[in-house]
């Protein structure tokens, strides 16, 4: 570039009049307006905004302009690079619009086809219900208590006031391993746990006790020989049979909802003294179908209430068995069913469904029953 | 125990306007589970009446005998009326019920006037089965001659309308095996007066002069208090027992014998006493209660003859054991149609001695039901004197007398603090109220200084305990009048980490897809062979039941393969083919079969006990199991099916270690019921913990699974012990991470996994991650060789690596994978 010339007239500097640089500003946005395409714009960016288009090489004169000159041409290429500047982005972004439009339009899939192409398994519905029970009881400061299956006939029998000639022993039938006096069988009930949460852990007592048990049923519709209960044990001081009530009544109402109330009625376990069925309000019609024919209830045989389990205060003779001062402590105890829990809760209506592992039984509970 | 109401309410004054459902709550508030109430005959409407038989005309053109029968059925009905009949068991003269044309009978059967067999039949003489009152179709009912006048309602003759409650009776409540026991619940109940029927004294005839008794005897007062011989001779065997009785019987359930069996049978059910009629010319000496000798027999009433031994309670007399204390009677010296002359038993024995027996030898009977349950134990000879008359009054005959033998009254007064059943319950109740409920029961209660002494009544031998006592008060105050209130339960624990692990095991598993069964645990050894188990393996079950269900399955698996593999057949069977179930449960191992030992329960079990029991148990470890089969993922859009294959099996192994925290090592593993050459053995350190794989081809053909099938079976219990319930934080370095590819040649027989621990050994610390990416066979390979392609990932926690330290850090791998698997860089 040459140096200053200082008697240089801007008028005689054609590239730098008025008219010219509205004329490059006016070719400029009609080459921008046509450009069609991402790529033609880009062009057009070359020939009309970069360093060597009309208005690139008009602002490089500007130097070469005496000082009294520059302010007034540099004032208007720079508009008119301004100007041209955003027709170019404008011109881009709405090119871009464009082009993500096609691309995308293009790229559309059927989002309706199947997308799954392994489907979620199933908890069984037995698991997850015991889960449900120990949560609601988990909740309220209780520990989930386990023991084996295969238990010393003392624990299953014996320790629960059940002695070898009692009655009791033949109200459930027993599978007896080895032989009939090895002293070990498969237990008959969750209470053996009962025992063993006495025998090994600090008191006060609060555990709820699930597990499976064994008798010696054939399997049919509404008898299966291997089943799960669940079992609640309290022993504490001052405890009573209002705390058991009051206990069930919070249990119904977690599985059968707000308002659900239990019933008790006059029973005879060995285990406890006294001794109670427990019942639940039918949680469909609420007692609303007794004596109202028009109005059957399937779930509860419009009886109003279901039979749920049993329940009482922890004989004072368990208590001996185990070594808990009966003068100073008393229990509760209850237990249910799970498989029959499950039955009326969820409208099972064949035992065998549980039992025999068709996967569409199970698949319809997911991973919660 | 099955309860006419009609008879409840002879023995209690039942409120007229109470129908059978109404007394049936009262007694299930009292305790006593009312199992159904039934009508007699319900499905009758209409008119049953008393008709006498005035001519029979036999037709014989028929295929079978028909009878044409000029019926008398009273002038209000029509007087004598011509009925069709096809029974034979009654002569002219004989007193029958008819149905009138209009009525209706069980089943929906409506009497007409209808012409058959060339006749107007006008109604029907009525059989027990169609008036639903038994079973019994052998013929017409014949009534006695004196059962009604002609024309009149047959209906309450018969007991048609009768209500029965059906109750079942747990076993601490021997005495509501009796309409007495029933009865007084629901004097209670209704409060009003009971007359007690169990200790009516009874009037008989004084016995005949000169006339000897039969003589009895007790051997032991502990299995049998008392014992008592009633006498009565003369009697007409031929005598029917009356109508009301065999009604009686029947709706208890019971069938109408002969007048001497069914007078014991029904003073049973009225009184709760079980009894004994000998036929008193059978026997010889005194009657009596004592202990049989090893090898003894006796053929019971029901022809069937069993081996007695010295545990056995058993009636004698000089000829030898003619009876079962207190379960069956003995088949020489059963009355007959030409007893003449009856020795009655009544005696009281122990509920043990009794429930042993019946266990024993397999045979309950009404007797035995109820000294199990326990009996009054001063009842016996009230409910002989009961009998005798019964008997005297109905078949004649002479009273000679009682003889008996008793011990001392040996029963102990039960000491309660008065305020026991309120501290119990929870809620107040009165001494006044305690009081007065326990004397209500039929206790003696005395009082002083808050302290009660308690006697219990004879026929509650239930009643031995404070807590006894504080059933019955509070379940006589009604246990609807509870309050509902919570303990202040201690602080708890939450899940154990075990309850946890098998929680999120059974949650990862499904969330994969995996469905869950529940098998039973019983297993043989044809399925135990078809997985190829020998003795010795640790899957053999060994655990064995001494009654099994099926003698097919008389073990306790010691794996879940077996119920796994028939679960899977199952649903294959049924069409479900594409198949990935797995189960969590215990199995049963090492059964030691240590010596019984049975601690007292008065008691704490002693430290040695308690662990001598425990030692009886076999090993329950928890275990989760896997069958798979059919497809993983099927054909779809997407692409092509993809099998389940051993990977699978493989990897549901790896998620329960992953979700576990656990390190599970995969080498080359062998065992019988796995293909050998894609069996994997999962170690945690050194020990196996679990094998993985697809089923060996002859397992599967055994099992009739699709070829292909993979299973795995993991020791839950071992891989919880190896997992920290609490992790660390891992140091999460925010430096740029280098990622290096590399390619290594091995001979086929080096396992992928040996490499990856190679390269991992010799790259070090700054090692991040490594990921086997490709395995390549072919051309490009020398033959016996493959291909692996790894994927490495470096990082330093403090600082950028520079290009040395990460050409270093991979060389030093390399050189590793070379030096312990011979691997060169492709």
């Amino acid at each position: 570039m040459s140096g200053p010339n200082t008697s240089f007239d801007p008028k005689q500097v054609s590239v730098l009049s008025a008219n010219a640089v509205d004329g490059m500003v006016r070719e400029a946005c009609e080459a921008i307006s046509a450009a069609a395409t991402l790529a033609v714009l880009k062009e057009v960016r070359i020939a009309h905004a970069g360093d060597r288009s009309p208005l690139g090489l008009a602002n490089r004169e500007i130097g070469a302009l005496p000082p009294a000159a520059k302010a007034e041409v540099g004032k208007r290429v720079g508009e008119a690079r301004n100007v041209v500047k955003s027709a170019l982005d404008g011109r881009q972004a709405a090119l871009e619009i464009e082009r993500d439009e096609q691309v995308l339009a293009e790229e559309s899939v059927d989002v309706t086809l199947p997308a799954v192409r392994v489907s979620v398994g199933g908890r069984h519905p037995l698991t997850t219900l015991i889960e449900r029970v120990c949560d609601v009881f988990v909740a309220m400061g209780y520990d989930v208590a386990e023991g084996p299956e295969v238990e010393a006939e003392w624990v299953n029998f014996d320790a629960l006031n059940v002695p070898p000639d009692h009655p009791a022993r033949t109200m459930q039938d027993t599978f007896y391993v080895t032989s009939a006096d090895s002293g070990v069988v498969l237990r008959t009930q969750t209470s053996p746990i009962q025992i063993r949460a006495m025998l090994e852990r600090p008191l006060p007592i609060y555990v709820v006790a699930p597990g499976r048990v064994f008798r010696t049923d054939e399997l049919d519709a509404t008898h299966t020989p291997v089943f799960h209960q669940v079992e609640g044990l309290a022993v504490d001081e001052n405890i009573t049979m209002a705390d058991l009530k009051g206990t069930l009544d919070h249990f119904a109402q977690e599985m059968f909802g707000e308002g659900i109330v239990t019933r008790l009625r006059p029973s005879y376990f060995p285990f406890t003294e006294p001794s109670a069925e427990l019942d639940v309000q039918c949680f469909v019609c609420r007692g609303a179908s007794v004596g109202n024919p028009e109005r059957p209830c399937r779930t509860c045989g419009s009886e109003g209430w279901i039979e749920w389990g049993g329940c009482g205060m922890v004989n004072p003779r368990v208590l001996r068995a185990v070594g808990i001062d009966p003068m100073r402590y008393r229990g509760f105890a209850f237990g249910m069913g799970i498989e029959r829990t499950l039955m009326f809760r969820n409208g099972v209506t064949d035992m065998r469904d549980m039992v025999e592992g068709d996967i569409r039984f199970t698949r319809a509970f997911g991973l919660e029953s | 125990m099955r309860a006419p109401v009609s008879w409840l309410r002879e023995l209690v004054d039942i409120p007229s306007t109470e129908s059978g459902r109404d007394i049936a709550e009262r007694l299930v508030r009292a305790g006593l589970e009312v199992e159904t109430v039934e009508v007699i005959g319900e499905g009758v409407i209409g008119t049953l009446v008393v008709g006498h038989v005035v001519e029979i005309e036999e037709l014989t053109e028929f295929k079978k005998p028909i009878r044409w029968c000029q019926v008398d059925v009273g002038p209000e009905h029509g007087g004598v009326r011509g009925i069709i009949c096809g029974a034979r068991n009654f002569a002219a003269g004989d007193i029958v019920v008819v149905a009138l044309p209009g009525t209706l009978l069980p089943g929906g059967f409506t009497i007409a006037a209808r012409e058959t067999y060339g006749h107007t039949s006008e109604g029907m003489i009525c059989s027990e089965r169609e008036l639903g009152l038994g079973d019994n179709h052998d013929g017409i009912m014949v009534l006695p001659e004196d059962a009604g006048a002609i024309g009149a309602d047959a209906a309450p003759i018969v007991g048609v309308g009768d209500e029965v409650l059906d109750i079942a009776v747990t076993p601490d409540r021997g005495y509501a095996l009796s309409m007495r026991g029933i009865a007084r619940e629901l004097a209670f109940s209704y409060e009003v007066e009971f007359d007690d029927p169990g200790v009516r004294v009874v009037e008989l005839p004084v016995p005949a002069t000169g006339a000897v008794p039969a003589d009895c005897g007790s051997e032991d007062f502990g299995a049998c208090g008392l014992f008592t011989i009633r006498t009565v001779t003369g009697f007409d065997s031929s005598a029917p027992s009356p109508l009301w009785m065999q009604r009686r019987l029947v709706s208890c359930g019971m069938r109408p014998v002969s007048l001497a069996v069914d007078v014991t049978n029904y003073v049973m059910l009225e009184l709760g006493q079980p009894l004994h009629a000998f036929d008193l010319d059978k026997l010889s000496g005194p009657v009596r209660a004592g202990w049989a000798k090893t090898g003894s027999r006796l053929e019971t009433l029901d022809h069937v003859v069993r081996d007695l031994g010295p545990e056995d309670l058993v009636i004698m007399d000089d000829s030898g054991i003619i009876g079962l204390a207190g379960t069956m009677g003995g088949l020489t010296s059963e009355i007959d149609d030409a007893t003449v002359n009856i020795a009655l038993e009544a005696a009281h024995f122990s509920s043990g001695v009794v429930a042993r027996a019946s266990r024993r030898h397999r045979l309950s009977s009404e007797a035995s039901r109820r000294f199990e349950r326990g009996v009054d134990r001063v009842l016996a000879p009230y409910a002989s004197a009961r009998a005798a008359e019964l008997l005297i009054r109905f078949g004649g005959g002479t009273y000679v007398g009682m003889t008996a033998v008793e011990a001392a009254d040996r029963s102990s007064p039960i000491s309660m603090p008065v305020t026991e059943p309120s501290d119990v319950a929870g809620m107040p109740i009165d001494d006044a109220t305690v009081i007065r409920l326990l004397v209500s029961v039929g206790c003696q209660v005395a009082e002083s200084a808050g302290m009660l002494t308690v006697d219990a009544p004879s026929w509650r031998p239930d009643l031995t305990d404070p807590a006894d006592l504080v059933e019955e008060v509070v379940r006589l105050v009604g246990y609807d009048m509870l309050p509902s209130t919570l303990p202040t339960s201690a602080l708890g624990h939450g899940l154990t980490w075990a309850q946890r692990v098998r929680r999120r095991v059974g949650m990862s598993l499904a969330a994969r897809g995996a469905i869950e069964v529940l098998t039973y645990p019983f297993v043989g050894d044809r399925e135990l062979d078809a997985l190829r188990l020998s003795e010795d393996d640790p899957g053999r079950a060994k655990v064995r039941l001494a009654n099994p269900l099926s003698d097919e399955q008389p073990l306790l698996r010691a794996s879940l393969l077996p119920g796994l593999c028939a679960a899977a057949r199952r649903n294959i069977g049924r069409g479900n083919i594409d198949l990935n179930i797995f189960e969590i449960g215990s199995v049963f191992r090492g059964f030691a079969g240590e010596t019984l030992v049975r601690p007292s329960v008065d008691h704490r079990p002693t430290d040695d006990e308690w662990s001598r029991l425990n030692d009886l148990l076999p090993e329950q470890p928890i275990m989760v199991g896997c069958v798979l089969a059919g497809e993983r993922t099927p054909a779809g859009w997407w692409g092509a099916a993809r099998p389940f294959d051993w990977s699978d099996a493989v990897e549901s192994a790896q998620v329960i270690a992953e979700v576990l925290g656990v390190e599970l090592t995969v080498v080359r593993g062998s065992d019988p019921t796995f293909h050998p050459g894609r069996c994997a053995a999962l170690m945690i350190g050194d020990a196996q913990v679990g094998v993985a794989g697809e089923l060996h081809p002859r397992v599967i053909e055994a099992t009739e699974l699709p070829a292909r099938a993979c299973a795995m079976e993991l020791n839950l219990d071992a891989c919880r012990g190896a997992a920290h319930s609490v992790r660390r934080a891992p140091a999460v370095s925010t430096h740029p991470v280098a990622k290096e590819d590399l390619a290594l040649v091995v001979a086929d027989s080096v396992p992928a996994s040996a490499v990856m621990r190679a390269l991992r050994d010799g790259a070090g610390d700054l090692l991040e991650s490594i990921r086997l990416f490709d395995v390549y066979r072919g051309s490009q390979v020398t033959g016996g060789h493959r291909s692996l392609a790894f994927a490495l990932k470096f990082r330093a926690a403090d600082r950028t690596l520079d290009a040395g330290e990460i050409q270093r850090a991979r060389q030093a791998a390399i050189d590793s994978a070379d030096r312990t698997c011979g691997a060169t860089l492709r």
